[in-house]
């Protein structure tokens, strides 16, 4: 399986996707430019973390306006996965992939420790290898992760089982029901605050973002034997 | 609209080089070397090249104490950064700045901007920065101020690292009343390179092209060189527009574009335009490389209308690189600052004559001879003279503090700020971007692997300036030898050493005195542990309305941890665990915490230290780390052994620690005495271990009954959950923060 990492000018995480990818997956793996205008050879899209365009004007909203971001929608169109962690996450409801938007941490600071998380639903082709109701410890280093849609959206993503991942014990920076990730309706969109790429080796800390990558390779090995 | 500027005979009628910083003599030592009375701009150019800060005139006698060199050194001081080898033509560089004064004056600004240009320091030498520390100094948080200015620090180092997306790992902060109008931020930044890429700043070639590359320049800045050094006054206010403003995203931008020029053959030279900005390294790459520079300012990429020839030169605008390219080939470097949307502009010539000239608006605006700005600096041997406090500290025989309630005296000390958790700092900050963090922030040293490698750097930075104050000798050998055992603890062999000298005004005998006393014991510890100094930062006049902080030579470490398998952390592992205590313990209360905490101010000796038993008892604990003996090692510092042992427990959930003390107990508990460590070892190993650290002592045992229980000659000294521990420890820094002053 062949996963473009993309990269803005400022993306900081694109490093750690991409090493995930390639050595702990074992998977193909490519850095793309934000102005790349083709990204068909690729079988899934990775939108990583950092400050794309410093975070200027508001998270995600000057990336979404790149080249490349034309061709992540024709991706997700097309039904390739496409993951955003982070500010990843913050461009994907930019453009309008996912729903909500990412305010300032309740705190109004930024904040970088590792979390519980609660994998609510499991019967997606991100989070197949995990358990229902699993419990995993991912980072989280954001400043801008309280996660905020309005009550008719909400209604939406539970009554379609969007709501992919909850912050389990505290919530950290304020998210409406505490959610730390969602998917979209067809279930090929994910975007979450936390990092799985950076809770892929036990030498840093935790291995448990691991089963995330995996469940994405599983289903498309299935589908293209 | 630019504005009249002074002619040369006002200048020197009028004296206003003084407004500069300049004294009588210097000006006519600028004369001489011109052969005329200097323009507007060239006496800037001499102000600010010949100002504490550029040049360490003050200082220079004093730097030469330092051990610079080892087998290990590949770039000593002198250049953006200094570097030692690792291995598998692989090196680590490293350095740390000080930003004091911007800082004291717009502490987000005056922090981030820290960071920034530490960053470009590390950079322009080619190699890619993997990881940010810091050291910090405040008042005790008792002031409206005092809050302000740590929690803007904190929230300006986080904003600039974050975005750029280099780790901050690690830091130490102390909390003093000397801090209280100057807090010191010293920035450190730690990169790794192959040897084939690394860069000097150099302009040579006589007709290669110097180019412009990065953010465009304003009037912001100017004469920051200048400012800081001076000592801080009411009137500091008005020296706000020396702050530059920092731009973390551009940094980024600079830092990937530079990445990819470095890899180029077209490139000769580049250098960060830091303090001095364009003067600096224009002078300063036209003098190593035995040229001369030509410049035409018109071609500078301006952020403001009207800007002078004066001002141009002063500008310290952030994320701005000089650097010298290959005749011909200035479009090969053009495109990949193309890519990032960074400008990359000819601005001029490097020449044989040796000057450093300037052209703007067709007319030669300035020509002065490069050595003279970059080299020729005077040199001043200031008086030193030892102040009447230090003989009568000398005098005071030791004794112990007294002490009646141990257990609430172990309360109070964790809840000191200086000892508190930090977590509400690094917290702010992304400790694990890039992920190679190991050991993250809350340990000994932190620690990185190296990708692709079995190897990692252990890294930290120290100073208990307590100690400096009272003995400058015998601080400076404690600052460098503690930091050496942070790197220990963790498994790594101490590689080299960057310094921060943060003083008072130097014209003060007593100051200078402290300077050179502090210098001597750095360099000893440095001599003893084989840890050379490979760059670092003067600091002087951190003094507000006269009153000096206390010297605080900061130091920063970097060592090399051989594999992977020897990385320690501080937190004990599992019950029935030996624990041990390594090194002797004598009354020692000069300086400490706990004489601190009972009399509310500081006097006597500072903890002795015989660098020949450190060297030896370091090397020691390395062995049996490295044969796979030790379960979690801590040096023991701040608050002695009680302190050192509580926050052994801290990080875990389920484990405790029972240990017996002999010898007078406030001693036992709570001395300062340098040199120890507590190493807890599996029962199997504790033979082997006996054997290879000889004066380890068994002290007691790891238990999973969750307390802390100390045990005295004859009595329970004290005994606690560890939670009651951990919440005191933990939550004095949000405390103070939050309360009203």
């Amino acid at each position: 399986m062949k996963f473009a990492v993309l990269v803005f000018p400022g993306s900081n995480c694109d490093i750690d996707m991409y090493h995930a990818i390639k050595d702990e997956l074992g998977e193909e793996v490519e850095y793309v430019w934000h102005d790349a205008t083709d990204l068909s050879e690729f079988d899934g899209i990775l939108v990583p973390g950092g400050f794309s365009y410093g975070d200027y004007l508001r998270c995600g909203a000057m990336a979404n306006q790149s080249n490349v971001m034309v061709e992540v929608k024709k991706a997700a169109e097309a039904g390739k996965p496409v993951l955003g962690v982070c500010n990843g996450f913050q461009i994907l409801t930019e453009a309008g992939l996912l729903p909500g938007a990412l305010l300032r941490n309740k705190n109004l600071k930024f904040m970088c420790r590792t979390v519980q998380l609660k994998v609510e639903n499991n019967n997606t082709r991100f989070t197949s290898q995990y358990e229902k109701n699993q419990i995993i410890n991912i980072p989280i280093a954001h400043g801008e992760g309280n996660y905020f849609c309005d009550e008719e959206t909400l209604a939406k993503l539970k009554a379609n089982n969007q709501i992919v991942f909850t912050y389990s014990g505290e919530n950290p920076n304020g998210s409406l029901e505490d959610i730390a990730g969602i998917i979209n309706e067809r279930g090929n969109v994910l975007g979450m605050m936390p990092h799985p790429e950076r809770a892929v080796s036990d030498l840093l800390g935790s291995s448990d973002g691991l089963a995330l990558f995996k469940s994405i390779v599983k289903q498309w090995r299935e589908a293209h034997v | 609209m630019s504005k009249m500027e002074p002619t040369a005979e006002q200048i020197k009628e009028l004296k206003l080089y003084a407004g500069m910083g300049m004294s009588d003599e210097e000006f006519e030592m600028a004369e001489k070397i011109l052969g005329r009375t200097p323009n507007w701009t060239e006496t800037g150019l001499f102000s600010v090249m010949w100002s504490e800060h550029c040049s360490y005139k003050n200082s220079k006698p004093v730097l030469r104490k330092f051990p610079t060199k080892g087998p290990q050194v590949l770039q000593g001081p002198g250049e953006g950064a200094g570097i030692v080898d690792i291995g598998d033509e692989q090196a680590v560089v490293f350095k740390m700045e000080s930003h004091n004064h911007p800082s004291a004056i717009e502490p987000y600004q005056g922090a981030a901007t820290g960071v920034g240009g530490i960053i470009r320091d590390v950079f322009s030498m080619g190699a890619r920065p993997i990881a940010m520390l810091n050291s910090l100094r405040f008042g005790e948080l008792q002031s409206e101020r005092g809050k302000y200015l740590f929690e803007e620090v904190v929230a300006g180092i986080a904003g600039y690292g974050n975005c750029i997306g280099i780790p901050t790992v690690g830091g130490e902060i102390q909390f003093d009343p000397c801090y209280e109008g100057n807090p010191l931020v010293n920035a450190m930044c730690v990169g790794l390179i192959d040897h084939k890429d690394i860069q000097r700043g150099i302009a040579a070639g006589v007709g290669n092209t110097v180019m412009y590359v990065g953010a465009k320049t304003g009037r912001d800045g100017i004469h920051g060189a200048t400012f800081a050094s001076e000592e801080l006054s009411e009137d500091s206010e008005e020296k706000r527009p020396a702050v530059q403003v920092g731009d973390p995203f551009m940094e980024k931008l600079l830092l990937e574009a530079c990445l990819e020029v470095v890899k180029s053959d077209a490139l000769v030279g580049i250098q960060d335009m830091g303090a001095a900005g364009l003067t600096s390294s224009s002078a300063e790459m036209a003098s190593k490389a035995g040229s001369g520079v030509e410049m035409n300012l018109d071609l500078v990429p301006q952020r403001e209308t009207g800007m002078t020839a004066y001002e141009m030169m002063l500008s310290e605008s952030q994320e701005r690189m000089l650097i010298v390219v290959k005749k011909g080939r200035e479009d090969e470097i053009k495109a990949i600052f193309d890519k990032y949307g960074l400008d990359a502009v000819a601005i001029g010539r490097v020449t044989d004559d040796k000057m450093l000239r300037l052209l703007h608006k067709g007319e030669v605006v300035a020509e002065v001879p490069a050595d003279a700005l970059a080299e020729d600096a005077p040199v001043y041997y200031k008086p030193s003279a030892e102040p009447a406090y230090f003989a009568e500290f000398q005098a005071i025989e030791n004794s112990e503090p007294e002490v009646t309630d141990y257990k609430e005296t172990l309360k109070s000390l964790l809840q000191a700020p200086t000892i508190a958790s930090k977590e509400w700092v690094y917290d702010q900050y992304d400790y694990q971007v890039r992920t190679n963090t190991v050991v993250a922030p809350g340990s000994d040293a932190a620690v990185l692997r190296v990708r692709g490698t079995n190897k990692g750097l252990a890294m930290t930075t120290d100073c208990n300036s307590r100690y400096i104050y009272l003995d400058p000798e015998t601080g400076g050998k404690i600052a460098v030898a503690e930091a050496a055992r942070n790197i220990v603890a963790s498994g790594g062999q101490p590689l080299a050493i960057t310094d921060c000298l943060n003083f008072g005004n130097p014209e003060k005998p007593e100051i200078f005195w402290q300077i050179e006393k502090s210098a001597d014991g750095i360099a000893a510890a440095c001599t003893a542990l084989n840890s050379p100094v490979i760059g670092g930062n003067v600091s002087l006049y951190n003094e507000r309305s006269g009153e000096a902080v206390y010297p605080t030579p900061t130091i920063g470490m970097v060592g090399l941890v051989q594999d992977l398998a020897h990385v320690t952390t501080q937190q004990v592992k599992s019950a029935g665990d030996v624990v041990y205590l390594v090194g002797e313990t004598t009354t020692e209360f000069g300086g400490s915490e706990l004489q601190k905490l009972v009399y509310g101010k500081i006097f006597g000796k500072a903890p002795s230290i015989d660098l020949s038993v450190e060297a030896k008892r370091q090397q020691a604990v390395l062995t049996a780390i490295r044969e796979g003996l030790v379960q979690s090692a801590h040096d023991v510092s701040e608050g002695g052994v009680a302190v050192a042992l509580a926050e052994k427990t801290f990080a875990t959930e389920d484990l405790g620690i029972y240990v017996t003390l002999e010898g007078s107990a406030v001693t036992a508990l709570f001395s300062e005495s340098q040199s120890r460590f507590v190493i807890t070892v599996k029962e199997e190993n504790a033979a082997a271990f006996e054997s290879v650290v000889t004066d380890a002592k068994r002290i007691g045992v790891v238990t999973d009954d969750v307390k802390i229980t100390i045990i005295g000659e004859d009595s329970v000294l004290l005994e606690g959950t560890v939670e009651e521990f951990r919440s005191a420890w933990k939550g004095a820094i949000p405390c103070l923060v939050k309360s009203e002053a």
